[in-house]
This record gives C-alpha cells, sequence and structure tokens, in this order.
C-alpha cells in the first residue's frame, strides 16, 4: 500500500520534471561546474584529516586524524596569522558605515549632473585592479620619491615607510580599500532609498521636519534591513581577509602584520607543497566563518526578524 | 616633486620593447571575451529556471548553489581537482570551471521575477511555444539591463584577476597581462630602488614611466566599458541584490 503510494509520488514527480524539461537543461551547465568544481574539491578537503601522498591520492592517502590541525595550533604562526586576520578584518568592519553615511549624503544632491558625475567619478576606482592598486600604493606612498615622501620633505620631515612596515600594514589595507569601494558600496544603499515613498517626505514637510530629521526618521530606518543583511555577510567572512591584496602588498618588512590565514594557506600549501597541513588550516578557517555566519544570522533573526534564509 | 612637469611619451615608447605586455594584454582579451561569453551562457540560464515558480525541486536546487558561497573545499583540494582533470597550465582552466557565480545568479533570478510578467509565459504555453524557445526568443530580448549588469561585471572580473593564473598558470605565454603587471609594478619595485649615478637615475626614471604607462593602458579599457552600462545600474537592477 505505502510503496505504491510513493511510486504514485514518483510518477508524479517525473511528469512534473518531463512538462518542464528545457528548464532542467537550462540548469545542467551550471550543475555539473559546481558538482565538478566545488563539490568535488569539497569531499577532496578530507585530506586535512591525512598525509596526503601525490602518488595514493585523495581517497588512497593514509589517514591522519587531527594531526595537521595540531601541528597548526601549535605552531607559532597561528597566533600570528589568525591576530592579524581578525585584526584587519575588525579594522575593516568598523568602516561599514561609510558607505551608508555616503548614500545618505548623494541622496541629499538636488542638482541632478552634479549627482551623476560625483557618483561616476566615486565609482572609477572599483574597476582599477588590485595589482594596478598596490602598484599605484607602492609608487605614491614611497618614502623615497613618492608622493609621500616628497610631501613629508616639503616640511622637512622623515616619511614613514607605509609599505614596509608591519604597523601601518592594516591602515593602508583597510583606507586604500575604503578610497577605492565607498562609491560602489553606496549604490545598493542609494537603490533602496530611492524606492522610499515620496509622500513620507511631503508629510515630513507638512510636520515642520528638518533635514536632518527626515535622514533620521525617514532614510535610515529605510536602509536598515539592507545594512543588516550586508552585515550579516560581513560577519560570516570575519576570518576571511582576502588573499590577492594582502598578498601583493605583503614584503619581508611588513610580514609580521601582513601574514594572514589565506596567504599562511597558499605558502604553505603550494609553494612549499604541504597539502595536507595547509587543507587543514583553510578547512578551520572556513568552519569558524560558517558558524559565525550561522550563529549571527539566527541571533538576527531573534531580534530584528531579518535572516538570510 | 608634488606637481607634475613637462611632457613625455617616453614610457609608451619603452612599452614597446616589453613583448610580455603585449602577450598579456592578447590574453587577457581573449580570457575576458570567452569568459564572459561563458559566465553569461552559464550564470543567465540557470537564473532564469530557478525564477519559475513552477520548477520542481526548486528549493532543493537553489540551495545547492547557495550553499557553495558560504562552503567550499578550499584552495589545495580545488588546485588538486583541476589538476586531476587536466586542466592545469591550459586556456580552459581560466574561462570554464569557475564560470558560475551564484551571486550573479541570485541578482539575475530576482531580475526575471521582478520584470517578466508569469502571465507571459501562460501565454507563450498555450501558443505551442516550448521553455526553451520562450526563454531564448522572449526573455532574453526584454532582460538587456540585467544582462548588460552581469556582462560588465563578469568582464571586470576576468580583466582584472590574477589569482587564478597565479594558482593555475605556469606557462608564460598564458599568461594574463594582469600577471605581467605584477612583475612590473610590483615585484620588480623592490629592486629597482638600488644603485646610484647617472645611470641608474636615468634607467629609474624610465622604469617608472614604464609603470604609469602600463597602468594608463590597462585600466583604461575597462573604464570606457562602464560609462555605457550605467544606465542600467537603476534601482530595479541593484535593489534585487539583497532583497531575498
Amino acid at each position: 500500500m505505502r510503496s505504491g503510494q510513493s511510486g504514485v509520488d514518483i510518477q508524479r514527480a517525473f511528469r512534473r520534471i518531463g512538462r518542464n524539461w528545457g528548464l532542467y537543461l537550462l540548469l545542467l551547465p551550471a550543475v555539473v561546474l559546481l558538482l565538478l568544481f566545488t563539490y568535488i574539491p569539497m569531499y577532496g578537503v578530507i585530506i586535512a584529516f591525512k598525509d596526503y601522498s601525490p602518488v595514493l591520492g585523495i581517497t588512497g592517502s593514509p589517514w591522519a586524524g587531527f594531526k595537521h590541525f595540531e601541528k597548526f595550533f601549535q605552531s607559532y604562526q597561528f597566533e600570528l596569522t589568525i591576530k592579524n586576520t581578525l585584526y584587519i578584518s575588525l579594522y575593516s568592519f568598523a568602516t561599514f558605515p561609510i558607505p551608508i553615511i555616503f548614500a545618505l549624503l548623494v541622496n541629499q544632491m538636488r542638482q541632478n549632473w552634479f549627482r551623476r558625475f560625483f557618483q561616476t567619478v566615486t565609482y572609477m576606482p572599483h574597476f582599477i585592479s588590485t595589482v594596478v592598486l598596490v602598484g599605484l600604493m607602492l609608487i605614491l606612498l614611497s618614502p623615497g620619491n613618492g608622493l609621500i615622501g616628497n610631501l613629508f620633505r616639503l616640511f622637512g620631515a622623515e616619511a614613514p615607510n607605509l609599505m614596509g612596515s608591519a604597523g601601518w600594514f592594516s591602515s593602508v589595507y583597510v583606507w586604500s580599500d575604503v578610497w577605492q569601494q565607498t562609491g560602489w558600496n553606496s549604490i545598493i544603499f542609494l537603490a533602496a532609498l530611492s524606492a522610499v515613498d515620496p509622500s513620507l517626505y511631503e508629510a515630513a514637510k507638512v510636520d515642520g521636519a528638518s533635514r536632518w530629521q527626515n535622514i533620521w526618521n525617514i532614510d535610515l530606518p529605510m536602509l536598515m534591513p539592507t545594512a543588516i543583511t550586508l552585515l550579516i555577510l560581513r560577519v560570516g567572512g570575519l576570518l576571511g581577509v582576502g588573499f590577492e591584496k594582502a598578498y601583493l602588498m605583503q614584503n619581508n618588512l611588513n610580514i609580521t602584520g601582513s601574514e594572514v590565514i589565506s596567504t599562511y594557506v597558499y605558502k604553505v600549501g603550494l609553494l612549499s607543497a604541504q597539502y595536507s597541513f595547509s587543507s587543514a588550516v583553510n578547512l578551520f578557517n572556513t568552519v569558524i566563518n560558517f558558524i559565525l555566519l550561522i550563529m549571527v544570522n539566527r541571533i538576527s533573526r531573534k531580534y530584528s526578524e531579518q535572516s538570510l534564509w | 616633486m608634488v606637481f607634475p612637469k613637462g611632457f613625455t611619451l617616453d614610457g609608451y615608447k619603452e612599452l614597446l620593447n616589453h613583448a610580455n605586455i603585449w602577450i598579456g594584454y592578447k590574453n587577457t582579451i581573449l580570457y575576458t571575451a570567452v569568459g564572459t561569453a561563458i559566465g553569461l551562457a552559464v550564470n543567465l540560464s540557470a537564473a532564469y529556471a530557478l525564477s519559475r515558480k513552477d520548477l520542481f525541486g526548486r528549493k532543493a536546487i537553489t540551495l545547492f548553489f547557495i550553499f557553495t558561497m558560504f562552503f567550499n573545499g578550499g584552495l589545495i583540494p580545488t588546485f588538486l581537482t583541476i589538476r586531476d582533470f587536466g586542466l592545469y597550465d591550459t586556456f580552459l582552466v581560466m574561462v570554464l570551471p569557475f564560470a558560475v557565480g551564484v551571486f550573479d545568479i541570485i541578482v539575475a533570478r530576482t531580475f526575471f521575477q521582478n520584470s517578466i510578467p508569469a502571465d507571459l509565459w501562460e501565454a507563450a504555453q498555450i501558443d505551442g511555444c516550448g521553455n526553451l524557445r520562450y526563454y531564448l526568443l522572449i526573455v532574453l530580448p526584454l532582460s538587456k539591463a540585467i544582462i548588460s549588469v552581469l556582462a560588465l561585471w563578469i568582464a571586470v572580473g576576468h580583466w582584472n584577476s590574477y589569482f587564478n593564473a597565479l594558482i593555475y598558470l605556469n606557462d608564460k605565454d598564458l599568461y594574463p597581462l594582469q600577471l605581467v603587471l605584477r612583475n612590473i609594478l610590483i615585484t620588480n619595485q623592490m629592486q629597482s630602488n638600488m644603485g646610484t649615478g647617472e645611470a641608474a637615475e636615468i634607467a629609474m626614471r624610465l622604469a617608472n614611466l614604464l609603470r604609469y604607462s602600463v597602468i594608463i593602458i590597462s585600466t583604461i579599457p575597462i573604464m570606457c566599458v562602464y560609462p555605457f552600462v550605467q544606465k542600467y545600474f537603476n534601482q530595479g537592477v541593484m535593489i534585487g541584490a539583497v532583497k531575498q
């Protein structure tokens, strides 16, 4: 009886799939690519618990338990990379309100041509590649013949070596990001602001509200859902300082301030071929991020009725 | 020294002596063109399918996509997989394996849901139009805004990325522009500040001019594309990005 029932269910499912077979065909390329290049590597992550040898392959290599994790926790790079990664993340996290403030300001601009000009100018840095950005910073921030060096010399002072000191690394990293992404990141908030019902402003005008009151009572609440969603995503990436820029900015002089988890994973993994150890470090990072994301999402759902899923 | 002085094209002349820059330029154009075409085809199709409420298993398939945003195998397992498939050091590795952009799919899916009326599909169905024909002949022509935006995103991503090339390429003839730039702008920067005397001074001046020139020629093309797409960056497209 029961098996007959499920047989009918399966038949019905097949009929529903068959009716829209074209849609599944459209999905196929993306699904196959994800299976091959994202889900298979997810299985491959088991080498973090093995002693990987290229000859034996992923499945054939002997198990090693938590050996590589323990090795990482006991190494001096553990404290260093975690500290740097967290510090840079939190620093960058603190700049989160800047695009929101930026969007609120742009939204106040009344001259249309000026507004468009201003937006285009502030979006442009987003299109500069990381390589070019870091190259520019090396040129401009050089204490010898860069802009900074010359400016300091103009006042008869010694310029700090911004690109070559561990202490300055996080500031240079975060503020160059702010310079490059503020305009771009504000787009999404501007979009949310453009959805404000104009009658709200009219009602506020009737009540004699000032500009600041408008921003505080109408604009800001309008941005909250978008801001919270982005905030949750940001927290989920708290232990993930991107590889691309950190690696390019890294040199022997600033290494104690610039070694983050992602650059460390690359170095021990690909440059010195400790595949299993590197995977373990990477997995540790991913798991922490995943837990953070789920926790923050849960807290947010409880207190603001906003969540990712 | 804070203000510019004089005008010279020496840097650009110096560019002509560096063959690897032009090989990189050619490679980047190829990767960007092919990569954007593949990316658009793969992501738009998936996004459209997921936008249809009558897709059986829609929730599970969406989860299959979203999950990869938050969890992945990491650098080494991905590297080993690519190598096992024989894709290491090939043209294909730069355009195919990472073509799926889940964020792009979500944005496009929201666009399709909001701007393609559901009645349209019902009407087309009555006229005997199948899913594929409907997607290609009706949905896509109505979706120029989202196609332009995604094309810009994907193209900029390909033009500017150096990570995949750094990991998956070894052959210098396959290097994209950004990897060549990295050598000129960053790796050589440390060495060039050494030496004294007039000859060293001239060499340094030329090296700096070369740096400025490559920055210009590598950045101008991608910036030129943006104004054409700007008009599509209105609320309709962007709001969908985070809402649901």
